[in-house]
């Protein structure tokens, strides 16, 4: 067999392998939210005050406004005021070197596959490590401040390039964009910033790697690109917590910006921890993203493997401001045991000749829920836009589900719009087709699915895409008898 | 050496009675054809051979080199050197024909203890075995079976026959739907792999194919009974008279046959 299936078997057989608890002393905030909790956090980051500011305005028009409940998702309510907003490792928490990381965060780095150390990474790719609320070490930072390049945490980026982050923060998810978004504009403790300068081709992979540690504790990271005129980024998000039964809350925005002829290509690797078997524990995971297409001919392109979480709520999406601006979702889903997902995509077309492809596969099994909701505006001033969807659903087993909710909204009459979606079960036959092949039953389905999911795992690079089919697999054990 | 023994085999497949005493034995080396009508179990006899989970054996015995084959999931009795071409093979859309074949060689080879081959390995015996059966390339790097013609699925699953080599092959129908051409390339595909390690049983309606492919034993299906047994000759004579003829004969090999 080839080492990606074979890989898949050893895989196959354990259960949530990130679980794991690092011991590594934390500064923590107390528990709960009000205004002191977040001028605390804005302080310990010694944020200027137009920072928090913004983050004051954000925790009031939070104050008002009241979980949504449209989403098809059933959990417990959230106790705002049993979550700790900020736990940071004690050790400094800014680096210039990666030698003052923490020996203990960078053993649970390298346990995760992701060794901080220079010389060990793959070539081509930069990493920046957020552990908890903080981010720890970013790789390659001097290599690509050669090219103009910044990549560092958010806190950094505050410091150190202070207008460039107050030029675009909140211009592609206002503070007050909806319930969670605006939580974590109050509250957000790092996440990553890239710049990538006029006409610069960014030549490696840059990369974020989230990790929640510490009990109790929500993660709310923020996460800002901008890609200026001429520039190609390509970014990805990886995400791993300890196994835990209380289920703890992860609010995060990303927002992308591409200017004049840039291309800002995001995946995410999805693998929060999901809860046991018998659906206890587990992260609820309610994500903002979304990027501003809001040049000409600029182009965004969200692929997202979502393998992880006990309730998974996000909607990459792509205002198509520019003319001939292009949007691009392709999303992977999965929820077994007891699951819930409720993903899916906004394309928002303002410019002319704008154009949208959204590639959705949502996989069921056990008792998991999976929903599409997608949403396609046309506004009056795109003429020529053209959207093509395509949602699927597979079902492993008899007691899941899968839904569709795509909602079109055109004011354009020469738009053009194509919607195609099918469910199908995993067929028995293919299954024996593959056994008399000589392959086991989860060789078999891992093989389907992943056909099923190939248009999704092309547009990821090449080493995600074997690490996404590896976490699918893990992530559909046991799903047929 | 006997490689395959079936006695007084019955299936039942969603709750209906299929095969009703199936005795057959099958020799190393030998090449079987099986006939019959439609309906008369000939697919239900290869499906439960390979074991497949809906096909429920309710009698009967299958020692396969001496072991218990009922006893081993369908994909132990692939590693182990069953193999069968699907009459209607299935499509696994976005899945990669050679990946595919890759897959399932190395998980007989490990089975074998042998080395799994490598890209470049597996490349070259690929290329040798699509000259053999004139495969197009292009094909291998499609999705398994899908938008293949009916044709090229049969030749695809000979295809794949070819790269595994089985010791035991059970060819349902897989001449069926070739064109001249492509039955004869199907045929020295066949011919090339009869060995004295290696039995062959195809299932057919044609007398053609056993032309190309010339058994040792014909057998005729009907009513889940092997009703006749005989040389090439018997072929020929169906050929000639139809099934009609071996209705009586039928009905005195099932004297307990039930409405
Ligand atoms: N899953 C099933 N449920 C109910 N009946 C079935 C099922 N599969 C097969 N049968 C029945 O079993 C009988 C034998 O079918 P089988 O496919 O073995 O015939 P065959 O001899 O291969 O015929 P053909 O020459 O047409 O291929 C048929 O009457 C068929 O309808
Ligand atoms: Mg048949």
């Amino acid at each position: 067999m080839t080492t990606a299936t074979r890989t898949i078997e050893e895989l196959a057989n354990r259960e949530y392998q990130y679980g794991f608890v690092t011991d590594v002393e934390a500064e923590t905030v107390p528990k709960g939210l009000n205004e002191e909790v977040v001028r605390l956090i804005s302080e310990k980051k010694r944020e200027p005050e137009w920072l928090l500011e913004w983050r004051l305005k954000a925790y009031r028009t939070w104050l008002a406004m009241t979980e949504p409940t449209w989403q098809n998702v059933r959990y417990p309510a959230i106790d705002y005021q049993d979550i700790i907003y900020y736990s940071a490792p004690k050790k400094k928490p800014t680096l210039n070197s990666l030698d003052e990381v923490d020996p203990e965060i960078r053993a649970t780095f390298e346990k995760l596959g992701i060794p901080l150390e220079e010389q060990k990474l793959f070539a081509g790719v930069a990493v920046d490590a957020v552990f908890d609320s903080v981010s720890v070490a970013t790789t390659f930072r001097t290599k690509l401040a050669e090219m103009g390049i910044i990549f560092c945490s958010f806190s950094d980026a505050v410091q150190e390039h202070p207008d460039l982050v107050r030029k675009y923060l909140g211009t592609v998810v206002p503070y007050s964009d909806n319930f969670f978004a605006t939580l974590n504009s109050a509250v957000f403790s790092d996440g990553s910033f890239a710049y990538i300068p006029k006409g610069v081709r960014c030549p490696m992979e840059l990369s974020t790697y989230f990790r929640i540690n510490a009990r109790n504790t929500g993660q709310f990271e923020r996460t800002l690109i901008i890609a200026d005129e001429g520039a190609h980024v390509s970014y990805l998000e990886g995400c791993t917590a300890p196994m835990r039964d209380e289920n703890q809350l992860h609010a995060a925005v990303v927002e992308l910006v591409a200017l004049d002829n840039a291309t800002i290509k995001y995946s995410t690797i999805q693998n929060w921890y999901p809860g046991d078997k018998q659906g206890k524990g587990g992260i609820f995971n309610f994500v903002t993203k979304r990027g501003k297409a809001a040049g000409v001919n600029s182009k965004i392109t969200w692929t997202q493997v979502e393998t992880g979480s006990a309730i998974t709520w996000k909607y990459p999406g792509c205002i198509l401001l520019g003319d001939h601006s292009i949007g691009e979702f392709y999303s992977v889903a999965t929820t077994n045991n007891w699951q819930q997902a409720d993903t899916g995509t906004k394309m928002i077309h303002i410019g002319r000749n704008t154009k949208s492809t959204i590639v959705s596969k949502g996989i069921s099994a056990g008792h998991g829920q999976n929903t599409y909701r997608g949403m396609v505006k046309i506004g009056k001033q795109a003429h020529g836009a053209r959207n093509y969807s395509q949602c699927d659903s597979l079902l492993i087993g008899d007691q899941c589900g899968a839904h569709t909710f795509p909602y079109l909204e055109i004011k354009n009459t020469s738009a053009r719009v194509e919607h195609e979606a099918s469910t199908s079960k995993i067929d028995e036959d293919q299954i024996f087709y593959c056994r008399q092949r000589g392959l086991s039953t989860e060789d078999a389905v891992n093989l389907i699915v992943s056909g099923f999911c190939r248009e999704v795992f092309r547009e990821l690079p090449m080493e995600f895409a074997v690490e996404a089919q590896k976490l699918l697999s893990v992530s559909l054990e046991g799903s047929v008898g | 050496m006997t490689m395959l023994e079936i006695h007084n085999l019955h299936v039942r497949v969603g709750g209906k009675p299929i095969l009703q005493g199936i005795d057959l034995c099958v020799n190393a080396g030998e090449v079987h054809a099986i006939m019959g009508p439609n309906g008369s179990g000939k697919s239900t006899l290869a499906r439960a051979l390979s074991g497949h989970p809906d096909y429920q054996v309710t009698e009967g015995e299958v020692s396969y080199e001496g072991r218990d084959l009922l006893a081993m999931d369908p994909e132990e009795r692939a590693r182990d050197g069953v193999f069968m071409a699907f009459q209607y093979p299935v499509e696994i859309p976005g899945v990669n024909n050679a990946y595919f074949l890759k897959a399932a060689l190395n998980a007989i080879r490990t089975h074998r203890g042998q080395e799994e081959l490598d890209a470049i390995e597996f490349m070259a015996l690929m290329r040798e075995k699509s000259t053999l059966l004139e495969i197009d390339p292009s094909m291998l790097t499609r999705s398994v079976n899908e938008g293949f013609s009916g044709g090229e699925k049969k030749r695809n699953e000979i295809f794949q026959m070819a790269v595994l080599e089985p010791k035991l092959a059970i060819l349902d129908e897989t001449d069926s739907g070739l064109d001249i051409d492509a039955l004869k390339l199907v045929a020295n595909g066949v011919n090339a792999m009869r060995s004295p390690e290696r039995a062959i049983i195809v299932v057919t309606h044609y007398q053609r194919l056993l032309d190309y492919i010339v058994p040792d034993v014909v057998h005729v299906l009907s009513g889940g009974r092997i009703v006749k047994s005989g040389d090439r000759a018997l072929a020929l004579e169906l050929e000639d008279k139809g099934y009609g003829w071996l209705e009586p004969e039928a009905a005195a090999a099932a004297p307990a046959a039930k409405a």
